[in-house]
Parts: C-alpha cells; structure tokens; sequence
C-alpha cells in the first residue's frame, strides 16, 4: 500500500505497542542541549542506568552561551555551572560534546546538518520543540520535553502515538523579496497557530522541490509554530548533495547505498492524506509579525486586524495583542520604529541567511537609534562567513558580529531586550517576553527585511526600499 | 509506578487562548539544573503584568491559593518543549489542566509527570471558568476513569484520549520501566535501520 515517508518512518522504527496504548519508537539520533538534559542525567545517576547508545547521542551548547566574551568560567555563574554539568555529564556518560573549544559549538539544529549528522528516513528527537527543523532532510524529528530525554538517554525509545499527515503545497514563483521565512509565516497565519496540531506537516509543490536545504530548514523549523510537531520534505537530489562528504554522511559506496534507501523512504506518489492544502506562491508578501504569536503576521504593506472586524471568539486575543504591541488595529506595521535588529536563531542563522542579509546591508549605515547584532548559528557557519568577508560587511555597517548561539531568540544569555524596545527579528517566536525583557516587543520577519529595517530605523518593504533615500525624507 | 485517578480541589482559571510556554514558565527561569523551585516563578511576568494594571492575577489571588485544577483556553500550553512549564505547575500544586484544547508536547510533558491533561468544549469553558471565578471554593473533581469533570452540582463530560487515559490509570506513564521491558526486541529493530547496523549490510 502506498504510504507517506511519516508513515514509512514510523513504521521502520516502531518496536511495539505497549502496555499503555501508545508505540515504542526508536530513535536514530539523539542531540542534547544544555537546558533540557541536566535533570535527565540526574535521574539517570540516580537509577543508575546508562546511556544506552552514546554513538548514537551528540550534545552541544547554545542557549546560554555568552555571544561577546566567551573566557571561562562565565560572568553569568548559572550559565557557567549549566555548562559544567552537561561537560560532566557527556564525559561520565560517554557522549560526543560539540563543546567551545571543539570548532564545532552552535544551535543544536545548525550543527545536525551541517555534520551530516541528520539524515533522511531517520527518527530524531532532540529537547528542544524547534527539532523540526531537521525534517528538511526527510527525517522524523521530535521536539521532547525533559522526561522524554531520559527516556531516550536510557532505552533510546520513547513512547507516543502517531499522528495524521497533512500535506502542504507551495506551487508557482515566489515573487521577488520574498523568503523561505515568509513562506513559512504566511502558512502559519493561513492554517494558525493551532492548525497543525495531531499532524506531521508535509511541505511540497515546486517552490519546495526549488528551495535549498538551508530554505526548507527554515520551513520545517517553525513547523512548531504552526502547532504542527513535525515538519518534512521529501528527501531529493538537493538532500543528497547537501550530506555529501559531510562528516558523519555515509562515504563511498555506502553513500549510493544510503541514496537508494533514502529514495525509498520519500512518500509515494499516491499515498493518501489525511488533509491536503495547497498555496499559491504568488499570493506570499514579505511577511511580518505584529502580534505575540507567530500567527499574527501581515503582509508588510498589509493592515492589522481590527477586533470588531473578527470574529466574536478572536475579539479579545487580536485585542490584547494591539494593547501589548501598542499598535492600532487597521493601521499598517510598515513604517514601525525600531530599536533593535537580531540576525541569528535556528530559522535563520545559517551563511546563506547572512549573505542575503549582508547584501543588503553591504555599504550601508544601521540607523543611529538602533543596536543590530548578527550571531551566526555555528561556529562553521561564523568561520565560512568570515571567510567571505560577511563580518566585515555587518561590522562596517555597525552591526555586531558575534559568537554562534541561541542569543537574543530566547535571550538566555546577556543578549536581551530592554523595557519596552521594538526589535525586528529573523527568530521564530514573538511571545510575550520571548527576547528578555517582559514588556519588550518582537517583530519576526526574514532576515533580509531586518536587515533592511536596521539600516531603516523603521520597518521597510523591501520590494520598494531604496537604502539611499532616507526614509521620511 | 502510581496511579492516577483523579484529582480534586479548588479550580483556578487562566482566561484566553494560546497561553505560551514563556508565559508559562519566562525562559530566566530554566537557568537551573533541577526543577525545585520553579512554582514560585509560575506565569511571572503575566503576574508582574497583571499587578502593573491595578488587577491580580489568578495565581496571586489569594482566593485561589491551594488550587488543584487549573482550567485553560484553547492551544494551551504551545511554544517551547521546556518540561519546566508543566513542572512548575505542577509544583505549584495543580493535579490536573482542564483546557479547550492542548498543544502537543506541553501534552505529551504533561502526562510523562503525571499532570493530567483533559478537554471540554468551548462552551463548557467559560461556563466552568465562571463558574470558578465566581467561587473561587467551589470543589472541583476530575474522575479519569468516569471521563468527568464534576464542578459542585455539575457533571461535565471531559475528553481525553484512551491510551493517555490508560496510562494514568495503570501507571503507565511512567513509560520508562515499559521501555526498557523486552529489551531484546528494541536490539532487534535496531539490527535491522541501515544507517545503525552499516549500510554494507544492505548492499550485500
Ligand atoms: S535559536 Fe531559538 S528557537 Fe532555536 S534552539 Fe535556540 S532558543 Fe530555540
């Protein structure tokens, strides 16, 4: 019978059905982090058990890296014994860490790929909800909680039910101007916040057959925004030609090998859908959040929501939105004031993010008012971007060029806002409080257009920008 | 493994949908390397918030204080895999999140510490929310093997799917005993994935 690579995945890893109703799944690759995996560990001391499959287990550190001085021990005394614990805990328990010092350090759903450590027809699971993002190859990929991880840790399975595929259709020509992320954000405020909720996502149609790994890694990471756990493309010759010679990618002949497995796994061509929605390209405007879920976006040039114009049931939440973000409904977010720029997170911390960025900005001034940082999202991905003079660019330009991390998309580390400041950012999330300050407010655009509004000062359309005018003039 | 059958006392609503992980529990707050602690910093910044306006937040109303079930909007609980979130409310000392609807891995958090998690319809929240907000004392029941949510006199049916139902019954949820059973079979299928056991194997 003709199945989805979800199902086909499942399938492969599914071990049995348990007691309790629900499948033990086995995991292919377990990354850990700093945040989720401490407690984890413990409980696993504590039971005395080990970690079942430790070449099958990679850690990193990204949340609570400082992105300017990086000198041990950290100013920050919690960040620095966060970071002790997980040394100790992959030195006890056995485990590859990417530490600092490794070349190999950044955002846990940079430095998968880019070691050829995620691969199609695998199950991942990682504690981290943005794990989705490593379903651009053709992979299952879990965001788990805590609990999960030691699970994982202890049996390399875990327990859960399985979920209904919807699959996505992106077809036609973006227009210019117009990225991965705003095709992402556009979906999300399409199907909503809680649309994906019991599905995986399944991203198709020719923009995404078109797109780079890089692209649809931005994609499937705020899959999650969408409610939708798990996102994926179908593995092609573009996933193929990403994990080749890439460190833990099969070499020689294993790789042909790998190839026709991979191939194998990709949805059949008439599987069955438990839903199936399909998108014009052309309908997709540089897109941008005025609100404090990712669902609350707006073409640049569009106009906000007002709450008698919705429906009763999304009255107050569109009203507390306007309150907070201090904006009015049936205005337009272009033209919004900023303070802070912030290139950089897992959805678009990647070299090919900072190149369109580092385009706009190149021979340019960030405007006075505001403080704009880049961080790229791994150590390799700061070192090739050096190499290409893209810190220089940003640098000349007044931006800050920093160490990789998490930074300022979940502002962990010193990197945060304060009061009440406006930042346009390429992260994947715009709750309340997200970027440290509690009051602080966050526009998520591409990070083309945060480029644009740092040089700006005020969020621009970059189909019609022109840096060399200054806007207001 | 304990099971869960229930879980009774007063009910505290927390109004409006989409209520996030970082509401939940603010991201300076998983700078830890344990859970202790993280009642106190449950729903903080919507506490500071509330305080800000003139008005008390539910988890600071004193009327409130000793809750056992805590009743939500819809998409509760969505944003971030941070199992701190369902941990501090748990410590906080809810046995239970009666929502419109959940997202998945605060769910899924949820029933690996056993915080049950069930559903009513719209409706019946903001009846039930009313309910509670009008008297905060009134006694609350969720009966896990009935499917009800018993509020005073009112008997509400509540959804919950059956393996997540069984789980906390039997004391399953505690997975990790289940998954280590049989061992021998997750070593079988891991013989089998290619990409564990070699890829030469397939080629041969
Ligand atoms: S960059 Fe942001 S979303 Fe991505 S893993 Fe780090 S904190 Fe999470």
């Amino acid at each position: 019978m003709a199945r989805t690579l979800f199902q086909k995945v499942w399938d492969t890893h599914a071990v049995r059905t348990l007691p309790n109703g629900q499948t033990q799944l086995y995991i292919g690759l377990h990354l850990v982090h700093e945040v989720t995996s401490p407690q984890a560990f413990a409980e696993l001391r504590e039971r005395g058990w080990t970690v079942r499959a430790p070449q099958r287990t990679f850690a990193t550190i990204d949340h609570i890296v400082p992105t300017a001085a990086q000198a041990r021990p950290f100013a920050d005394l919690m960040a620095e014994s966060m970071t002790s614990a997980l040394e100790r805990n992959c030195r006890d328990f056995g485990v590859r860490f990417f530490d600092l010092a490794s070349g190999g350090q950044g955002i846990v759903h940079v430095i998968g790929p880019e070691n050829g450590l995620t691969q199609p027809g695998m199950t991942i699971a990682c504690g981290d909800s943005h794990t989705s993002t490593h379903g651009a190859f053709g992979a299952i990929a879990f965001g788990i909680g805590t609990s999960q991880v030691r699970d994982v840790l202890a049996t390399q399975t875990m327990s859960l039910s399985p979920l209904k595929v919807r699959r996505i259709e992106v077809n036609g020509r973006l227009r210019p101007g117009v990225y991965a992320k705003d095709v992402i954000l556009h979906i999300i405020g399409l199907l909503g916040v809680k649309g994906g909720t019991g599905y995986a996502y399944e991203y198709a149609g020719d923009v995404v057959d078109r797109m780079t790994m890089d692209e649809r890694m931005t994609i499937c990471n705020m899959s999650i925004e969408g409610g939708a756990r798990i996102g994926y493309v179908n593995p092609d010759q573009t996933t193929f030609d990403f994990l080749r010679d890439r460190p833990y990618a099969p070499k020689g002949a294993d790789f042909d090998t790998a190839v026709t497995w991979w191939t194998s796994m990709a949805s059949d061509p008439d599987a069955a859908y438990d839903d199936v929605v399909r998108i014009d390209a052309a309908d997709i405007a540089p897109t941008v959040t005025w609100g404090i879920n990712p669902g609350q976006s707006v073409g640049v040039n569009g106009r906000l929501p007002r709450p008698e114009d919705v429906a009763p049931g999304d009255r107050a939440g569109i009203s507390e939105a306007l309150e907070f973000m201090s904006f009015e409904g049936g205005q337009r977010v272009e033209g919004t004031k900023i303070d802070v720029a912030f290139i950089g997170s897992c959805t678009n911390g990647r070299l090919s993010d900072l190149r369109e960025a580092a385009k706009i900005v190149k021979g340019q001034k960030v405007a006075a008012h505001v403080r704009a940082i880049v961080v790229p999202g791994s150590q390799k991905v700061a070192v090739a971007a050096e190499k290409e003079g893209l810190d220089q660019v940003f640098a000349d330009a007044g931006f800050e060029w920093r160490r990789a991390g998490c930074s300022m998309c979940l502002a962990m580390n010193p990197d945060k806002l304060v009061g009440r400041e406006i930042c346009a950012s390429s992260s994947n999330r715009n709750f309340k409080g997200r970027q440290g300050s509690p009051t602080g407010r966050t526009l998520l655009m591409s990070p083309a257009m945060v480029a644009a509004a740092a040089v700006a000062g005020e969020v621009v359309d970059i189909r019609t920008w022109d840096a060399h005018v200054p806007v207001g003039a | 493994m304990s099971k869960i059958e229930s879980a009774q006392g007063h009910a505290v609503a927390v109004h409006g949908d989409d209520i996030d992980t970082d509401r939940i529990i603010p991201a300076r707050f998983l700078k830890t390397i344990t859970f202790d602690g993280l009642e106190d910093h449950v729903f903080e910044d919507d506490r500071l918030e509330a305080q800000a306006h003139g008005k008390v937040h539910p988890f600071d109303d004193p009327a409130h204080k000793g809750a056992a079930i805590l009743l939500g909007g819809a998409n509760f609980g969505c944003g971030s895999s941070r199992e701190h979130a369902p941990q501090a409310i748990k410590r906080w000392g809810i046995g239970a999140v009666v929502a419109v609807s959940f997202a998945e891995i605060f769910f899924g958090n949820s029933l690996m510490i056993g915080l049950a998690c069930a559903t009513v319809s719209p409706e019946q929240m903001a009846d039930l929310m009313a309910l509670a907000d009008a008297n905060p004392t009134l006694d609350f029941r969720l009966d896990i093997a009935a499917s009800t949510l018993t509020a005073g006199d009112r008997v509400i049916p509540v959804t919950m799917p059956e393996s997540v139902r069984s789980a906390l019954l039997s004391g399953g949820w505690d997975a990790t005993s289940l998954l280590l059973d049989k061992y021998e079979e997750v070593e079988q299928l891991a013989a089998r994935l290619p990409y564990v056991s070699g890829w030469d194997r397939l080629s041969a």
